[in-house]
């Protein structure tokens, strides 16, 4: 079974990614549908095994508050630098109030995972082959921050403000 | 300046180790050159033409004594004794070895000091006026402001893989000197018919091979909304900035695309939801900040003996009162002035600074300027509280040590790239041209009688000699393998911002200082009393130039048939 990091530990993991381009009868299992063939069906599908991924040039507005109908939502990374995805993580938290799992995928790598866990993201699907172990050590690459995000939300003057008063 | 509490230095040692693992990692081979690309480059680490090059960050220019000594130390031990001030007032070195790049981080940092987002896809360096603080004409001192956006911008979660290059620039005078109109943001302090205090923003400024001047996206800003307005500019960017084609991708293009209505109005609709959230800043915060900028300890001096002293000297010493006259800046306390350290003498790559030149800088701050260096964006070095009656003796040290050349602002106080000698981005050598100008131009009172011009070199359309605001403008392009050189007019970089307009066809390297002449020829017949040469060409327009350069019978040698690159 693939390993992701969820919640900074190494674990095993069975969800399946649907192909955006997908057609016919849907596999058995725990399956990622692409967001567009989730608007599109919506109607005749499960939710209750169902989780989604968002491409990194797709609307998440078009998911908005149904966000928390997903138990895990993914958003992909085609390329490791294509930074959107991290404006759509902040978002699903902070706009839509998305309390699921929000997933990393396609490329992140390991330096981006700080980065991640600020903007909301809780699981974390690497490409093949990445050291997982050595992955974890980038979690604490910086204990504060100076600007607040999903966590912490709170500036670190605002952190320190609280702290002196 | 803004001293470092144990949060902030816990957060650049905090960086240190983490580039020291990235960099074991990628020569350990796992880490990807692909994936080690965007990591190095965040911290300032290119791969150049001859050797790496580390750009370390100057925020907004200001540096202590302790750090120019630190800065003089590195470049001994780990470069070959000389750096190199940017257009961005930061500092670069041009012969590191990339193993010791994490120890380099790790010195800067004992000083407060680091590399951190000077290159990449990411939230540069903020840059603001040389004279903060200092300036008669300021309605605010912008540095704190610049200090608060440093601060918001290091490792930004959201934000370190943009579409592009972000960068920011803040005034706090009516007369522009950071170029804001020019830069992905540009905040002007402004006052409100209420008397506050708050900001003009601008966006979609930016040189590069698409120039385009910025557009007011807010009238007026309230001081405590700054990071979220700026968070909300950052998001629509982010999200929908070009990413496909890396010449479309800065903010320019997207505020182009949609007009700047448009924008100014999703960056409204986006900011609606952010605007109350935590990250709007407090006035503990922005007091906390603006406690580091405050006044050195001025003496209460008499400005009108001081004066009459400097001109008594001034008239006894031909050279001193050059100086006096193109080096130095009115101050706001009486007494004092701010001094331009000159990093243009001729035969010297504008902008280079030696280990040694460093270290009697720092020593003379020390004397004579509270211990601060300013870099500016000009590619010259200021110490920014001298009192008057410093001003001799310190002119005499300057000149020993080769910086109180006294041509700044003049034609060959000029800004100039690193070019094709050392950059791999580059299409033509800029210092060789930039020298031979110098050494075309050697008559100061030539130089003198032409008044405040600026002539700025790129070696590219990347545009980092900031050709396109100079009032002449050369950039170099490749033509089949041969340098070539293309002239502008007409461009300028203050409260008027204005980008030139490519003369003609280009030139052989050899042919750029005849061509400068003939310009300056027009320039001096042509002028009413003293009118500067950005005037005289605003009032007779491009013609009488073109004319003189690219006579209608004869061909001028090697002239090369390229109809130059058209503006946007």
């Amino acid at each position: 079974m693939p390993k992701i990091i969820k919640d900074t530990q190494i674990v095993d993991d069975s969800w399946i990614i649907i192909e955006k381009d997908f057609s016919g009868p849907l596999p058995l299992g725990k399956l990622l549908l692409p967001m567009q063939y989730w608007l599109d069906n919506r109607e005749s599908l499960n939710l209750m095994i169902a989780g989604l991924w968002i491409d990194s040039d797709e609307a998440v507005e078009l998911v908005g508050h149904e966000a928390n109908l997903f138990p895990l939502i993914a958003v992909n990374f085609p390329a490791f630098t294509d930074g959107r995805g991290f404006s759509i993580g902040r978002l699903l938290r902070e706009r839509y109030s998305f309390n699921g799992q929000l997933r990393a995928i396609g490329n992140p790598i390991q330096d981006q995972l700080f980065y991640l866990k600020r903007c909301g993201f809780t699981s974390f699907d690497l490409k093949e082959g990445a050291d997982l172990e050595s992955a974890l050590s980038s979690f604490n690459d910086f204990g504060e921050s100076y600007q607040g995000a999903i966590v912490p939300p709170e500036p670190l003057f605002l952190l320190n403000s609280s702290k002196n008063n | 300046m803004y001293i470092y509490n144990e949060q902030d230095q816990k957060i650049i040692e905090q960086r240190v180790a983490q580039f020291q693992g990235q960099t074991d990692r990628y020569l350990a081979g796992k880490l990807t050159n692909e994936e080690f690309l965007p990591l190095r480059l965040q911290n300032g680490l290119y791969i150049q033409r001859l050797a790496p090059m580390l750009r370390i960050a100057v925020p907004y220019g200001l540096l202590s004594s302790a750090q120019v000594r630190k800065l003089a130390h590195i470049t001994r031990a780990y470069d070959k004794g000389y750096c190199h001030i940017t257009t961005r007032q930061n500092i670069q070195l041009n012969w590191p070895q990339l193993e010791d790049v994490p120890k380099i981080l790790g010195e800067l940092a004992e000083v407060q000091m680091h590399a951190v987002q000077t290159s990449g896809n990411c939230i540069r360096n903020t840059t603001s006026d040389q004279f903060a603080g200092v300036s008669q004409d300021e309605l605010e001192d912008p540095r704190p402001w610049c200090e608060i956006i440093r601060q918001w911008s290091t490792f930004h979660p959201e934000f370190a893989f943009l579409p592009r290059k972000f960068k920011i620039a803040v005034c706090g005078t009516e007369g522009d000197r950071a170029a804001i109109q020019v830069h992905d943001i540009g905040i002007q302090i402004v006052k409100n018919s209420a008397g506050e205090i708050g900001f003009q923003v601008l966006a979609g400024g930016g040189l590069g091979r698409t120039p385009v001047i910025g557009s007011v996206i807010r009238e007026f800003l309230p001081q405590k909304d700054l990071l979220t307005y700026l968070d909300a500019i950052l998001r629509v960017y982010n999200r929908h900035g070009n990413r496909d084609n890396k010449y479309k991708a800065r903010i320019k293009i997207l505020v182009r695309a949609w007009t700047a209505e448009v924008f100014a109005q999703e960056v409204e609709d986006e900011w609606e939801y952010t605007k109350d959230t935590l990250g709007r800043l407090t006035q503990e915060e922005i007091d906390r900040v603006k406690g580091f900028f405050t006044q050195p300890p001025y003496e209460s001096l008499n400005n009108k003996i001081s004066d009459e002293e400097l001109a008594i000297l001034a008239e006894n010493n031909i050279a001193f009162g050059k100086w006096l006259q193109r080096n130095t800046r009115s101050h706001k306390i009486p007494g004092y002035t701010s001094v331009t350290l000159s990093l243009k003498p001729t035969g010297v790559a504008p902008g280079d600074v030696t280990d040694s030149q460093l270290e009697v800088i720092a020593d003379l701050a020390d004397a004579y300027s509270f211990g601060e260096i300013r870099a500016t964006h000009n590619q010259n070095l200021v110490l920014a509280d001298v009192k008057k009656s410093d001003l001799f003796k310190l002119w005499e040290k300057a000149k020993v040590s080769g910086f109180a050349t006294p041509n700044i602002g003049t034609l060959t106080d000029m800004i100039c790239c690193p070019g094709g000698d050392f950059c791999s981005l580059a299409n033509a050598k800029s210092i060789p041209i930039a020298e031979a100008i110098q050494r075309k131009f050697d008559d100061i009172d030539y130089i003198y009688d032409l008044g405040d011009l600026s002539l700025n070199i790129s070696g590219c359309m990347n545009a980092c000699g900031h050709h396109h605001v100079g009032n002449i403008g050369i950039l170099g392009v490749d033509k089949k393998g041969a340098e070539f050189y293309q002239i502008q007019l007409g461009g300028n970089a203050g409260s008027d911002t204005s980008l030139g307009g490519v003369l003609g066809p280009s030139f052989g390297e050899n042919e750029v200082p005849e061509v400068v002449e003939k310009i300056l020829t027009i320039y001096i017949e042509q002028r009413k009393g003293d009118e500067s040469f950005l005037d005289t060409y605003r009032r007779i327009g491009v013609t009488p130039f073109k004319e003189s350069v690219y006579p209608k019978d004869k061909k001028i040698s090697n002239m090369h048939k390229d109809q130059g690159l058209k503006h946007a």
